[in-house]
């Protein structure tokens, strides 16, 4: 039997889902992934007592996903997948702590979310990897780090200065996002704003995701107005967070011009993002048939402007800031993750292109105006601090030229739609890149037209492995740029 | 050397001169207003659409401290008896403060919501240092706090500073519903800073519970147990509205 074949947005009826055995699944997935698709989504869902795994790969060539599944009904393991493909690693570890169905063989089986010392003693305890030896030491960061950023825990094993492996746990943000959202399902605007809260910096991206995936099990098609000006939010957002990386990734090496120049322009891009919604993140934007604010032809030119002025002011900050010498020596080789790695464990977004991984999902999976307006990948072939931090300045490139052919081509119309209730017992998967990359989640609705199971899935979730990976061999000082140059979000992994 | 040079011209001056009475858009939604006899009919549109409960009706009522600022309700309002003004100045030393009533106008609540103290001042008024704890947060309000330094906003010319450890800190800032993984964490930091010491909660999260107030993985005991000091409302509040209300309230 073979897997069902869906589109992005492409909402599929639970009945048409292959069941197969977990052997042939679990072989049809390594297949798969071993001929170049990729693992989008793995997770569980309970059916009338008993446990059905869902998953989802996507081959990105040719735009397609595809879709199994297979139940547990009183079996309670099943033979791990991670050992022939590492990029499910995380994906068992969610799905043996929400559901208990052990993965046998999982190399490293530990708690996801849970686990914390001092938190709940009824928790399978988290343990450490630890190192011993002569003059190897460990060093824990965090839960609580020194700047105003999430909380998170950083285990790393030296040797002298030196990392051997850095070992992250996560879950201190855990608020139960997918559970409100199965509680609060006769509540769609609540809902709604509990998406732009899943990560509060991928607003747009989040609560665009949630809002398509509502749209394609309601077979509401959004007006051609509201696709643009999500587009815009969804740019400006990137363009936001990439100058106040830039802004940040400067710091981080003493380079206090780049550090404020940086800051300030993406301070204007926050402000233009304000002037369209009330919100300098975007929140409120977007509701599920389309979006609550209109972009004016004056507010239109103002955009243009304020891009097109940023846009020149980056181009002589980021000349400055890469070509000095200073900077570079920190840029250049540090935490470098290669092109085969990147596969292999499955990173996603701006890091992955940063490496030479060619997958962008608005060209791959394109949604929204994305289809009509198709975007050129970018990619770069080093894969160190250097790349992830120039991508960034050319992807702001990339975003000021989209911002522009949208505000180029408006068409006069209606900004939304009102949204019918959603059709029963059906899967959809919304894809987005959002400016950390893939964000995908999957809504099944159950008899009752409402949400039965959400799957989140934020970017970071496949890439806080490669920050692990990059600091391998580098200097524990490095690891703060390290880092900062992946901008993982702890919300978005914790759920 | 010279495009330093020409990036610096560029750059020019950033830092808003006078934070006390810096403009902000006109589309920015800050303070609600509320006009009751407006409010024509048994509808509760707005009690039903607000997200986070915030809303009451007969009396109407809005509780700034779970409120998103959203503005859905405003939207719904057929009759325009909710508006939100561009008002920024939301701070409030006290719980209660924070519920606006009908015909309740900013001016008053300006003047009323921070109850500065001559002890504050005399201990904290020029200099304040603070240790920041995400227990949940979004990064939403965490962006917005670590905004109040950069070089708009310049938080650090007014002796307020954000440090690294718990042990420099004169208080903390928390901001998110405080999750139960990172409950014992919070009050670790908190034990850590030495007395007198102040606590601020910044965000809806934090003073309510916000979007994540049914969770059921949250444990907001710390609440129970310790005083909060001040309280600034917002999703996430704007740098403008945390640097005010630190300044009005040391």
């Amino acid at each position: 039997m073979s897997w069902i074949e869906i589109k992005n947005l492409q909402s599929v009826a639970l009945h048409d889902i292959p069941r197969l055995k977990v052997e042939v699944l679990r072989d049809q997935l390594i297949e798969k992934i071993r001929s170049g698709k990729r693992l989008v989504q793995f997770f569980g869902d309970k059916d009338n007592g008993d446990v059905v795994l869902y998953a989802i790969a996507a081959d990105d060539n040719s735009s397609k996903l595809f879709i199994a599944s297979t139940k547990f009904t009183s079996q309670k393991e099943y033979q791990s997948i991670t050992p022939e493909i590492p990029s499910a690693h995380l994906f068992e570890r969610e799905f043996f702590e929400q559901y208990k169905i052990k993965p046998e063989g999982h190399p490293w089986l530990k708690p996801l979310r849970k686990g914390i010392a001092g938190v709940d003693s009824s928790e399978i305890p988290y343990e450490f990897f630890s190192m011993k030896g002569e003059e190897v030491h460990e060093v824990g960061v965090g839960p609580i780090h020194a700047g105003i950023i999430e909380p998170g825990h950083f285990r790393f094993s030296c040797h002298g200065e030196k990392i051997y492996h850095l070992e992250i746990k996560l879950g201190f943000q855990h608020r139960g996002v997918e559970y409100l959202f199965v509680k609060n399902n006769a509540r769609p605007l609540y809902l709604q704003k509990l998406s732009e809260s899943i990560a509060g910096d991928t607003v747009i991206g989040h609560s665009g995701t949630f809002a398509r995936a509502i749209e394609s099990l309601s077979n509401t098609s959004i007006p051609r107005r509201a696709k643009l000006i999500r587009t815009i939010a969804l740019e400006l957002e990137r363009m936001a967070i990439h100058l106040g990386d830039l802004s940040a990734l400067s710091n981080d090496v003493g380079y206090l011009t780049g550090n404020s120049v940086f800051g300030a322009l993406r301070t204007r891009i926050i402000n233009t993002t304000m002037a369209i919604c009330g919100n300098r993140f975007g929140r409120s934007l977007i509701i599920p048939g389309g979006v609550n604010f209109d972009i004016s032809p004056e507010l239109g030119e103002k955009i243009s402007s304020t891009v097109n002025q940023v846009n020149d002011e980056t181009a002589l900050a980021a000349e400055v800031l890469f070509s000095s010498a200073s900077v570079l020596e920190r840029f250049e080789k540090t935490g470098v993750v290669d092109k085969a790695t990147a596969i292999e464990i499955g990173m996603v977004g701006p890091s992955a292109r940063a490496s030479g991984v060619a997958l962008d999902i608005r060209s791959d999976h394109p949604f929204g105006a994305y289809e009509f307006f198709p975007v050129h990948k970018l990619t770069l072939d080093s894969g160190d601090v250097f790349a992830r931090s120039y991508i960034r300045f050319i992807e702001i490139q990339q975003s000021v030229k989209i911002i522009n052919d949208q505000l180029g081509n408006f068409t006069e119309g209606e900004t939304n739609k009102p949204v019918q209730p959603l059709e029963p017992n059906r899967l959809v998967v919304s894809l987005v890149e959002g400016w950390r990359g893939e964000i995908a989640h999957v809504i099944i609705t159950g008899n009752d037209n409402k949400i039965k199971r959400i799957k989140i899935k934020d970017p970071s979730f496949h890439n806080w492995f490669a920050v692990s990976l990059s600091v391998r061999d580098e200097g524990i000082s490095d690891f703060p740029l390290c880092n900062k140059s992946f901008n993982l979000s702890y919300s978005g992994f914790d759920l | 050397m010279l495009d330093l040079i020409k990036l610096r011209r560029q750059h020019g001056y950033q830092a808003i001169p006078d934070i006390k009475n810096a403009k902000i858009l006109s589309t920015h939604r800050g303070y609600p207003v509320i006009d009751e006899s407006k409010c024509t009919g048994p509808c509760s549109d707005c009690e039903n659409v607000c997200p986070t409960n915030a809303i009451k009706v007969n009396p109407l009522s809005i509780d700034l401290g779970k409120c998103i600022f959203c503005g859905e309700c405003e939207r719904a309002c057929q009759t325009g008896a909710i508006k939100f003004t561009n008002e920024y100045k939301l701070g409030s030393t006290g719980r209660d403060n924070l519920i606006i009533t009908s015909g309740e106008l900013f001016v008053d609540y300006e003047k009323e919501a921070i109850e500065s103290r001559k002890e504050i001042h005399k201990i904290f008024g020029r200099s304040l240092k603070l240790r920041q704890v995400s227990a949940g947060g979004c990064n939403g309000c965490e962006m917005e706090l670590a905004a109040c330094g950069n070089v708009n906003f310049d938080m650090g010319r007014f002796g307020i500073d954000f440090v690294a450890s718990p042990r420099h800190a004169d208080g903390i800032v928390i901001t998110g519903p405080i999750t139960k993984n990172m409950a014992p964490a919070l009050m670790d930091a908190y034990k850590s800073v030495n007395s007198p010491k102040i606590v601020i909660a910044v965000g809806a999260c934090t003073i309510s519970g916000g979007v994540f107030e049914e969770s059921d993985v949250l444990n907001r005991s710390f609440l129970n147990e310790i005083k909060i000091d001040l309280y600034i409302p917002g999703c996430p509040p704007h740098p403008l509205t945390i640097i005010n209300a630190i300044l009005d309230f040391i």
